[in-house]
C-alpha cells in the first residue's frame, strides 16, 4: 500500500514513525511482561523458581502446578484446589451480569423513550452509584442481606452486584438508547406494539455493541471483586478471587511460586475468554439503515 | 361530511403554547397539508392527530367519533415518517407485518397483504432485505408499504421526502398522487416545501408559531393568501410586496407607486374589496404574483386587465423554462416571470405588463389582506 493512501490525521516523516512503533513497542512489552512472567513460572518446578531467573522458559516443563491449583492445594482448611470457587464465581458472576444488563436496559430505554417529569434528576442520582466508593456500603449491604435471610449465600452476592452495577449499566444503555431514533418507538406504538413489546422486538435486537460493552464491563468487574466477595460470602460461597487470596496468603508450609502462578492464571482466564469473545462485536454497528443513511 | 375534524386544538409543554387553538375539517378522501416554516408547530399537529402526542385542550374527531383519548394504534391511523423510522432488526417482510402480527392477524392473511402491497409498490424483490441494505427511495418504499397494509381511515405523512434527492422527490411525490387517486384514503401530510403542497393537496393548512394562518384549496391560497405571511410563503419565486397608495380616481380605485425619480406610477384595481374601498387614502401593501409582471405581448395587450409599468431591470436569471427579472418597484427588488425567449437586458428601463386582476392588497400594520 502506498503511504499517502493510508487515511492518517498527521503526516508522519520516517523518524517520527519509527519513534512511535518503538514507544508501542515498550509499552507491549511493559504491559505483556508480568503474564509472560506468570505462564513460564506456572510451568516451572519449585526448584528452578528458586534457582533464580524469572524471566528464563523452564527447562523441564510440567503441568503439576496447574493441576495441584486447580483441586488439590489447601485452601482453608479443605485441600480442594480452587475447582469449587471458580464454580462459586461462575454461579455468582451469570446471574449478576444478565440481570444487571437486562435491568440497566430497561432503565436506559425508560429514562429515554418514556421521558416522565424528573427522569433527568433520576438518571443524575442513578449516576452517584458509580462514584460511590465500595467501603462505605459495606455495613448497610450486610444489615440489608441480613435482613432478607440471603447474608453468606451466592444470591446475596448476586443482589449486591447487581445493585452495584446498575449505576453503569444505567449509565451505558441510556447514552446508547439517547441515540436510538425516537421515530421508531413511535412506529411501534402506532403499529400497536405494547410497552414491553418494544423494548425486546425493537431495542434490543439493535443494541447489540453495547449489550457487549456492558456484558464485558459487568464480568470483569463481578468476577475480579474481592471486596464484597470476602465480607459477604461464607466458606462455601467464596468466589475464586478469595479463594485465591487465601492460596496465596497461606502463613503455613512452603510457598509454592509455581502453583500460585498457575491460580492467577485460572483466576485470570474466564475475563480473557469474554473480551477475546465478545471484543469483536465491541466495533460493530448494528443500527445501519434505521433511519436515513 | 367531514370525516376529520381537528377542532379548538391547543398543545402546551409546560408554559410553552406550541399550538393555539388549530380548527381544521378535511371531508373523505381529502388530501390536507400542513405546511409552514420550521418549529410552528405542524409536526406537533400532525403527531396529535396522530396519538403520539397528548392535546392541552380541544377535540379530535376522526370519521364522527373522538379519539382524544384514544391510544395511537387503536385510531385506525397509519403514519409514515420523515426518517422512515424501519425497525432495523427487521428484514423488508417483517418490518411490512410487524403491525398486523401485533394486532393479531393470522399469519397466512399477513403474507397475502404484503405480497399485495409488494406488488402495488413494486417492491416484491426487497422483501428479504435489511433496511441498512436499501437505497433512501428504496426506504421511502418501504416505509409507505408499511403504511399502506393497515388500509386505515387516515394515512398521515411526516416530510416523507425530505430525505430524497430533488429528482427522486419529484417522482414519488407523483407516486403519493397516484396512490391516493387510486385509494381514495384521506391523507394529511406535513411538509416545508410550498410546491408539494400545492401539487398534492385538497386542502392547505399554512402554520407560523402555532396558530393557523389560512385554511383553503392550492387556488385560494395561491391567489388570495389571507395575510403577507401567506403570501409570502406560498409560491416561489415568493410574491412581490411593494409597499403602494391607495387613492380614488374618477371614482375607481387606483394604487399608487413612488418611483426613485419621484414620479409615480398608478395602476388601476379590479373587483376592490369593501375592505380595500375603507382604505382610500392610506399606504397599502401590493401584492403581485411574479408571473403577473409579463412583457407587453399581443396577449395581454387588449385584456383590459392589463396596465403598462416602468421599471429598471437590475438583472436577469434564465431558468430555461422561462427568464426572471429582478426590477426595482416602490422601492424595494420585485420579481418579473417573463417569456424564455424575453429580449429584456440588464440594466435597461423597460415596459412591462401588469395583471391587475390578480393583484391583492394588504393592511401594512396588521399585515391582513384587504
Amino acid at each position: 500500500m502506498r503511504a499517502d493512501a493510508v487515511e492518517t490525521a498527521v503526516r508522519t516523516g520516517r523518524l517520527t514513525r519509527a519513534l512511535i512503533y518503538a514507544a508501542l513497542l515498550v509499552f507491549a512489552v511493559y504491559y505483556l511482561l508480568p503474564l509472560f512472567v506468570m505462564m513460564v513460572n506456572s510451568f516451572k518446578e519449585l526448584d528452578e523458581i528458586r534457582g533464580g531467573n524469572m524471566l528464563a522458559l523452564p527447562e523441564l516443563a510440567t503441568v503439576a502446578p496447574w493441576i495441584k491449583a486447580w483441586n488439590q492445594a489447601q485452601i482453608g482448611v479443605q485441600p480442594t484446589g480452587l475447582a469449587p470457587y471458580f464454580l462459586n464465581s461462575i454461579k455468582m458472576v451469570v446471574p449478576a451480569v444478565v440481570i444487571s444488563t437486562l435491568l440497566g436496559a430497561l432503565n436506559g430505554y425508560v429514562l429515554t423513550k418514556w421521558r416522565f417529569r424528573g427522569d433527568t434528576l433520576v438518571f443524575a442520582l442513578m449516576l452517584f452509584a458509580c462514584f460511590i466508593p465500595f467501603q462505605i456500603v459495606l455495613i448497610p449491604m450486610a444489615r440489608v442481606l441480613g435482613f432478607l435471610g440471603i447474608a453468606g449465600t451466592t444470591w446475596g452476592l448476586v443482589l449486591v452486584h447487581v445493585v452495584y452495577g446498575l449505576g453503569f449499566t444505567t449509565l451505558f444503555f441510556r447514552n446508547y438508547y439517547a441515540a436510538f431514533p425516537t421515530e421508531l418507538v413511535k412506529a411501534a406504538q402506532i403499529d400497536g406494539a405494547s410497552f414491553l413489546q418494544i423494548f425486546y422486538r425493537i431495542l434490543l435486537p439493535s443494541s447489540g455493541p453495547i449489550i457487549v460493552v456492558t456484558v464485558i464491563w459487568q464480568f470483569t468487574n463481578v468476577w475480579n471483586d474481592f471486596l464484597f466477595g470476602a465480607s459477604f460470602a461464607d466458606f462455601d460461597s467464596q468466589p475464586m478471587t478469595v479463594a485465591l487470596n487465601n492460596l496465596v496468603s497461606s502463613s503455613t508450609g512452603v510457598k509454592e511460586y509455581n502453583v500460585h502462578f498457575a491460580g492467577a492464571v485460572l483466576a485470570a482466564i474466564p475475563t480473557l475468554v469474554v473480551y477475546i469473545v465478545a471484543g469483536r462485536y465491541f466495533v460493530r454497528g448494528l443500527m445501519a439503515g434505521a433511519v436515513k443513511g | 361530511m367531514s370525516f376529520l375534524v381537528v377542532s379548538g386544538l391547543e398543545k402546551r409543554f409546560g408554559a410553552v403554547e406550541v399550538l393555539k387553538g388549530i380548527d381544521i375539517s378535511v371531508p373523505q378522501g381529502g388530501f390536507l397539508v400542513l405546511v409552514g416554516p420550521s418549529g410552528c408547530g405542524k409536526s406537533t399537529l400532525l403527531n396529535t392527530i396522530a396519538g403520539l402526542e397528548t392535546v392541552s385542550a380541544g377535540e379530535i374527531l376522526i370519521d364522527g367519533a373522538r379519539v382524544n383519548e384514544l391510544h395511537p394504534s387503536k385510531r385506525d391511523i397509519a403514519m409514515v415518517f420523515q426518517s422512515y423510522a424501519l425497525y432495523p432488526n427487521m428484514n423488508v417482510a417483517k418490518n411490512m407485518s410487524f403491525g398486523m402480527e401485533m394486532r393479531g392477524v393470522p399469519k397466512a392473511e399477513r403474507k397475502e397483504t404484503v405480497a399485495r402491497v409488494a406488488s402495488m409498490l413494486q417492491i416484491e424483490d426487497l422483501l428479504e432485505r435489511k433496511p441498512g441494505q436499501l437505497s433512501g427511495g428504496q426506504r421511502q418504499r418501504v416505509a409507505m408499504g408499511r403504511a399502506l397494509v393497515r388500509d386505515p381511515k387516515i394515512f398521515l405523512f411526516d416530510e416523507p421526502l425530505s430525505n430524497l434527492d430533488a429528482k427522486l422527490r419529484v417522482e414519488m411525490r407523483t407516486e403519493i398522487q397516484k396512490l391516493h387517486q387510486r385509494l381514495g384514503t384521506t391523507v394529511v401530510y406535513v411538509t416545508h416545501d410550498q410546491i408539494e403542497a400545492m401539487t398534492l393537496a385538497t386542502v392547505i393548512a399554512v402554520l407560523k408559531d402555532g396558530v393557523l394562518q389560512q385554511v383553503g384549496s392550492p387556488a385560494e391560497i395561491y391567489n388570495t393568501p389571507a395575510n403577507i405571511f401567506v403570501a409570502d410563503f406560498m409560491g416561489s419565486p415568493s410574491m412581490n410586496l411593494v409597499p403602494a397608495r391607495l387613492d380614488k380616481d374618477d371614482g375607481a380605485l387606483v394604487v399608487s407607486l413612488k418611483r426613485a425619480d419621484g414620479s409615480t406610477t398608478v395602476l388601476p384595481l379590479h373587483r376592490p374589496s369593501d375592505a380595500a374601498r375603507a382604505f382610500v387614502g392610506r399606504d397599502v401593501i401590493l401584492g403581485l404574483r411574479p408571473e403577473n409582471i409579463d412583457d407587453a405581448t399581443e396577449l395581454n395587450a387588449g385584456s383590459g386587465y392589463h396596465h403598462p409599468l416602468e421599471a429598471h431591470v437590475e438583472v436577469t436569471q434564465p431558468t430555461g423554462a422561462d427568464t426572471l427579472a429582478m426590477i426595482r418597484l416602490g422601492g424595494r427588488e420585485a420579481v418579473a416571470r417573463l417569456r424564455a425567449e424575453t429580449d429584456a437586458r440588464t440594466g435597461e428601463r423597460r415596459r412591462f405588463m401588469v395583471d391587475m386582476s390578480k393583484a391583492v392588497l394588504f393592511d401594512p400594520e396588521t399585515e391582513e389582506r384587504l
